[in-house]
């Protein structure tokens, strides 16, 4: 009816300040115990298909002088005009620019040395990975070991890629450039940075 | 005289005590919100119209208009710093006058229509109605809020323009030289 009507777009924290506090609290946890899961212990309202955690992150982390790349499956309008307007971030089109990406899996060719791995001299200009997962317990067993996991920790995550071991390997033995992760399912979140080491890899054992 | 030019506002990242920080620039926010619509002037004509409104006035405004609708906030008014820049005489090099502090808010009637505001000053009642009328001027009731609310804003703000206009007329000084016959 109305041209100037913006009814798809959403509103985000109750409580903008304190809820990006909590949230960067949060991921701070889980940035610093890998493999552990820590739920966002704010309510946040997020556009479909971001899931609760990511979007929150995406509230924390993201602003105007930030670089944000969406997967092809999330870049749909109403995610993109959602973060413009809450955010102010700059949506890239180029993988290799954004200083965070949000994958949805399964993604079949994800590849993470394709996203920005910093430099020698600067290795925190590298990307840091948004990946939404379907499950935290289902899927193959992998322990992992390294600062912030006392002896070894096991982290369940549904829906990576066959090759995601091989793959962390690379990014691992490429310290101090690399990528770092946070898994978010739901309203929860595991980070994974690239200090962690995935020893081995059991399969799925249901 | 400085001329402050709107579209060089940019919101800066200063924080101070409760208040939110600032993020978006102030171009892009309006652009955002206006980029579909098709009376753009229309609308920036009732939203100044509404920024400017004198507090008494609007205050009395809303009193008469009765039960304003119901919303849901996309952006909680929050206030912050607009650096405002100007140019020497109007024309000349750029320079920062200096900085305005400046709420904004943004919300969504249940009927649909979304609502935009950014008033100077740290007003927040203000701010939302300003947003609420905003929204509301897209709906079915913007002929009575424009004779129950920007009627008398425009009103107001045309007596103060004119009482500005008198005091300035008084204080006029007109410099003429008197004719001394020399090109006669």
């Amino acid at each position: 009816m109305n041209a100037m009507t913006e009814s798809g777009l959403l509103p985000a924290w109750n409580d903008p300040v304190h809820d990006a506090q909590a949230t960067f609290r949060t991921v701070l946890k889980a940035l610093a115990e890998p493999g552990l899961s820590h739920t966002l212990p704010v309510a946040v309202t997020a556009p479909t298909p971001l899931s609760l955690s990511s979007a929150a992150l995406l509230l924390t982390l993201a602003d105007l002088e930030t670089s944000v790349w969406l997967a092809p499956v999330l870049n749909t309008l109403q995610v993109c005009e959602w973060l413009r307007f809450h955010c102010g971030c700059r949506l890239v089109a180029d993988k290799a620019d954004a200083q965070f990406a949000v994958i949805s899996m399964p993604e079949p060719d994800l590849r993470l040395e394709t996203f920005a791995q910093g430099c020698m001299e600067y290795p925190d200009q590298s990307a840091t990975l948004l990946v939404q997962v379907p499950s935290f317990t289902a899927g193959p067993a992998r322990v992992l070991s390294g600062p912030g996991i006392p002896a070894t920790r096991l982290l369940h995550v549904a829906g990576l890629p066959p090759d995601f071991h091989q793959q962390w390997q690379e990014n691992f033995v490429s310290f101090p450039r690399g990528v770092d992760m946070v898994f978010c399912c739901g309203d929860a979140m595991i980070g994974l940075p690239r200090t962690t080491r995935i020893q081995s890899e059991q399969p799925e054992c249901m | 005289m400085a001329t402050m030019l709107a579209e060089e506002y940019d919101f800066s990242l200063t924080q101070h005590g409760d208040e939110h920080v600032i993020k978006n620039s102030f171009s892009d926010a309006l652009i955002f919100c206006m980029k579909q619509a098709n009376t753009q002037e229309e609308r920036a004509r009732w939203m100044s119209l509404l920024a400017k409104a004198p507090n008494a006035t609007l205050t009395h405004a809303v009193r008469n208009y009765g039960t304003l609708p119901s919303f849901v906030w996309l952006r909680r008014p929050e206030t912050g710093l607009a650096m405002v820049r100007a140019r020497t005489g109007g024309s000349g090099t750029q320079f920062n006058l200096g900085e305005m502090s400046v709420t904004r808010c943004a919300l969504r009637l249940n009927s649909g229509e979304m609502g935009v505001s950014y008033i100077s000053g740290r007003n927040i009642k203000h701010a939302e109605w300003a947003a609420v009328f905003d929204a509301l001027m897209q709906s079915e009731h913007a002929d009575r809020v424009a004779d129950i609310i920007l009627a008398p804003i425009g009103q107001a703000l045309a007596e103060r323009q004119a009482q500005i206009t008198v005091r300035a007329e008084e204080a006029r000084v007109d410099f003429l030289t008197m004719v001394r016959g020399e090109n006669v």
